[in-house]
């Protein structure tokens, strides 16, 4: 049966995917003094993914996934603060443990309910984070954060660049591979396909014998520690952790940079905050108000017209394209 | 009669005041091929429920294979062998056929939670999945996607995906609601090959179907058992007669 | 502070969160959107105000009046266009769509009026303060608390003894059946709409002594506004009321002994009372 030949081809890697990270690499040479932008937009990127294994894939709608990203950054900056852990790849393997704990935690807690409950509870966890970050001043510095948090070389070769991030750069990159590599390979998966299976339909999901919630607790915990991965890479390459890792308008605006993306489809967190971030980049320094202004309208066109973001957009366009091919 | 594969003992549901099932002793043998009939609210759903584990008894037992399922959740008598079709469709409308049906079969096989290879590459469930999708002659859609399907294909889905639970029972609620009559015969003759070893109960009100399929009628009225027994007998019997069949309409 | 004086503190905060939140709570209930530009009505209702008592010189009463019918209109407006497009949308879209409202809000506010924040010039029969006898309290706080219980009383008899409000009622229960009863569910919706957005405008104006009034209301107290809806539970009015109530006070307390970081109760509690009821402390059960 074809279809059966094209599912079973379907994870194989297209050449057209070795392009990003070409991309990336070339971006080392050609960009020399905007790697530090560069190092946030991967982060970003690499945070835009967690989120779409439980927003795109499981179809969990949260406000509330900068709790992890925060968690992460804050467990790096705590550890390179207060307990000179300043390590860098066992201190990003404890983040991505920490937030992972806190997802596990926190999902077996607010994953029995949906909708606005849901909602409500993933941004009462986050804002309930904040305010602990807040309150505990002498780990976490308070509203003024821990700036200045400087850390061993990576691998003991390779030094934190300050001046030009090009160490920085790199490892990101890396971790960014490692950790699309794994969500690819969960998105092609059986349980991948039961996640597509619970988002679309969760009754039919229970009534064909699927263990629901252990899936959505389990998805919840990985992206977390995915997300906590972030949020500690943001803390070593910044250097600075402070409350704005853990507020509504990081998980706001995680959350539109992959909806503007395309959710549910692999690289809509790649596009979306490759487009974004340059974007914001350029306009928003310079104009602030206009910039809310204008994001405020493509959400409205956006959420009215291309729900499925770039990438949606692009797919619909093929099929149109295929389908006047197929006609004339 | 012992060797039930599916059996109630004095099953009650109330829904506060309202009784929507008075202790209801029901018996379905292996390999049966029994109709649940009866008249609009007689409960004929709430009674798959209950079976099923979409809702709770209020008192009564529920027992498959001579097991008690009654504390049990749906998830977990579905592994114990027992599937149904919703009255309205219940797929993954977004995904495709295929899709569809692997899900289901990758949760029998127990590799649902498999999180390493590609889902694609396990023989095992895309084999079964795609018998499945020959058996009820979908192939020609298995790529597309559920939603765009007409609807009495997306009915014989939902069927292909109750199969691939490899159930003991299976109970299809109303399977051919809603499928305009010149696709019904699609649906009729999935019905008549489904596999003999499955004991299949069917809620249906289009009397034709349930006189061609059923060897064994059930009548429910407001919530009890008003008569059982072969289809002649339920048909020459008076109460049911005045109650059901006369007024139901053949279409 | 003696505890009169903090309950009626903390009473006349929560009447304003009541006053603003009470329409998103029967939107919501009703429509089952999620309308995460609600705080943006309640600003626009402050800004209203503040500029047509300073630039038409208009008194403090009719320029409530004002701000209740221009935000109410402009409402209609979004939700006949906007809003009425995206009511079977999945919750995801929802979330994006007022998101994005309002922020074109926010921006709009800044780019016309500034960024600054803005201060509600109260009459002067609502300044100063009354003698209640065992208690000398502010004006201002004691007419609030008056206002929202005039409005729960109001609401509360409109949604009982008005064919209406039993209609309302009856769709926020079971919408198909109400439209399969012949209801005009749209219309239903357009007049909700307009007056829950229009209350909010009123409580913008009348809080922005105690919330503030700035370009980034809605963002900054959206959080609390769907906190007091979730708590007292969808299309609940009494229920939003003792919410509100719930939260304004325990805020208001924190605010005395924990002003920093006591908000971490309120989130607590909210994450517990959700847990254990799901739909709110008054809200339907299974549903």
């Amino acid at each position: 049966m074809k279809a059966v030949e094209a599912f079973a081809r379907r994870h194989r890697l297209q050449w057209w995917e070795a392009l990003p990270w070409l991309a990336g690499i070339a971006v080392f040479f050609a960009f020399p003094n905007h790697l530090g932008f560069a190092t946030k937009v991967v982060i970003t990127i690499l945070f835009a993914l967690s989120l779409d294994l439980v927003l795109g894939y499981a179809g969990i709608v949260t406000l509330g996934h900068a709790a992890f990203f925060g968690a992460g950054a804050y467990t790096v900056g705590i550890l390179a603060q207060h307990f000179n852990w300043a390590e860098p790849v066992s201190g990003l393997a404890a983040a991505a443990l920490v937030a992972g704990a806190v997802g596990l935690a926190s999902g077996f807690v607010v994953l029995r309910t949906h909708g606005l409950t849901l909602l409500m509870l993933t941004l009462c966890t986050m804002t309930l984070l904040e305010q602990a970050a807040n309150m505990g001043a002498e780990w976490t510095g308070g509203f003024d954060g821990m700036p200045g948090l400087a850390f061993e070389k990576i691998l003991g070769l390779f030094a934190f660049d300050v001046l030009y991030s090009r160490s920085q750069y790199l490892y990101s990159l890396a971790w960014l591979l490692g950790a699309f590599a794994l969500v690819r390979t969960l998105v092609y998966s059986s349980f991948g396909q039961s996640l597509t299976g619970i988002r679309e339909n969760v009754r039919r999901m229970h009534a064909v014998g699927a263990p629901v919630r252990a899936r959505l607790i389990l998805v919840y915990a990985i992206s977390a520690a995915l997300a906590g991965l972030a949020g500690g890479l943001w803390a070593q390459t910044t250097g600075y952790v402070n409350l704005a890792v853990l507020g509504l308008e990081r998980a706001a605006g995680i959350l539109i940079i992959l909806i503007l993306g395309g959710y549910g489809r692999l690289y809509g967190a790649m596009i979306g905050a490759i487009a974004y971030m340059v974007l914001e980049d350029q306009l928003a320094k310079a104009y602030p108000t206009t910039w809310q202004l204008g994001i405020g309208i493509t959400l409205v066109i956006v959420a009215l017209y291309v729900p499925n973001g770039i990438l949606g957009l692009a797919e619909t366009l093929r099929r149109r394209i295929a389908g006047k091919r197929a006609r004339g | 009669m012992s060797g039930a594969v599916l059996e109630t003992r004095g099953l009650c549901k109330s829904f506060g005041a309202l009784e929507v099932a008075r202790s209801i002793d029901f018996r379905l043998a292996a390999g049966a091929r029994h109709a649940l009939i009866g008249p609009n609210g007689a409960g004929k759903t709430t009674f798959v429920n209950l079976l099923t584990g979409l809702e709770r008894p209020s008192r009564g037992q529920v027992l498959l294979g001579g097991e008690d399922v009654t504390r049990l959740a749906q998830a977990k008598r579905v592994k114990r062998g027992i599937a149904r079709t919703f009255q309205i469709n219940q797929l993954f409308r977004g995904l495709s056929v295929l899709d569809n049906v692997c899900i289901a079969v990758a949760e029998r096989l127990g590799v649902g939670g498999a999180m390493l290879r590609p889902a694609g590459r396990r023989a095992d469930v895309t084999d079964t999945a795609s018998g499945l999708i020959e058996l009820l002659r979908l192939e020609a859609d298995a790529g597309r996607r559920v939603a765009e399907l007409p609807y009495g294909r997306q009915r014989l889905v939902e069927i292909a995906i109750a199969l691939g639970l490899e159930p003991r029972v299976l109970l299809l609620d109303e399977p051919a609601a809603g499928i305009p009559s010149a696709e019904s015969h699609i649906l009729l003759d999935a019905i008549a090959t489904l596999p003999r070893e499955i004991a299949v109960l069917i809620i249906e009100h289009d009397m034709d179907l349930v006189f061609r399929f059923a060897e064994r009628i059930t009548v429910l009225v407001a919530g009890a058992v008003l008569a059982e027994g072969a289809p002649a007998d339920i048909a020459a019997n008076a109460d049911v007669r005045a109650v059901y069949l006369g007024t139901a309409t053949h279409d | 502070m003696d505890l009169a004086s903090i309950l009626l503190g903390g009473c006349a905060a929560g009447m304003v969160l009541f006053i603003v939140s009470v329409g998103l709570s029967v939107t919501m209930g009703l429509m089952g959107f999620i309308n995460l530009a609600h705080g943006g009505f309640a600003m626009l209702g402050g800004y209203a105000i503040v500029l047509a008592m300073k630039h038409w010189g208009l008194d403090f009463v009719a320029a409530l009046g004002l701000a209740f019918v221009s935000v109410a209109a402009l409402s209609v407006v979004l939700e006949r266009l906007l809003y009425a497009r995206l009511y079977g949308a999945a919750e995801l879209t929802q979330v994006l769509f007022t998101i994005g409202l309002a922020f074109v809000m926010t921006a709009s506010v800044t780019i016309t009026v500034g960024p600054e924040t803005q201060v509600v010039h109260l009459p002067a029969w609502l300044r100063g303060q009354t003698d209640l006898g065992f208690l000398q309290y502010r004006t201002y706080s004691l007419a609030l608390i008056v206002a929202g219980a005039a409005l729960v009383l109001g609401l509360w008899l409109g949604f009982e003894r008005t064919r209406f409000g039993a209609r309302i009622r009856a769709a926020v229960d079971n919408r198909r059946m109400v439209a399969s009863l012949g209801v005009d569910v749209s219309r239903l919706f357009t007049v909700t709409f307009a007056v829950g957005s229009g209350l909010a405008a009123v409580g913008g104006g009348l809080g922005a002594e105690i919330l503030g009034l700035d370009p980034n209301y809605p963002l900054r107290y959206l959080v609390y506004f769907l906190i007091v809806v979730a708590v007292g539970g969808l299309g609940r009015v009494t229920g939003v009321f003792f919410a509100a109530l719930l939260i304004g006070v325990l805020d208001f307390v924190l605010k005395i002994y924990f002003p920093k970081g006591g908000a971490i109760f309120i989130y607590a509690l909210t994450l517990i009372i959700l847990l254990w009821r799901p739909h709110g402390l008054f809200g339907k059960k299974g549903a």
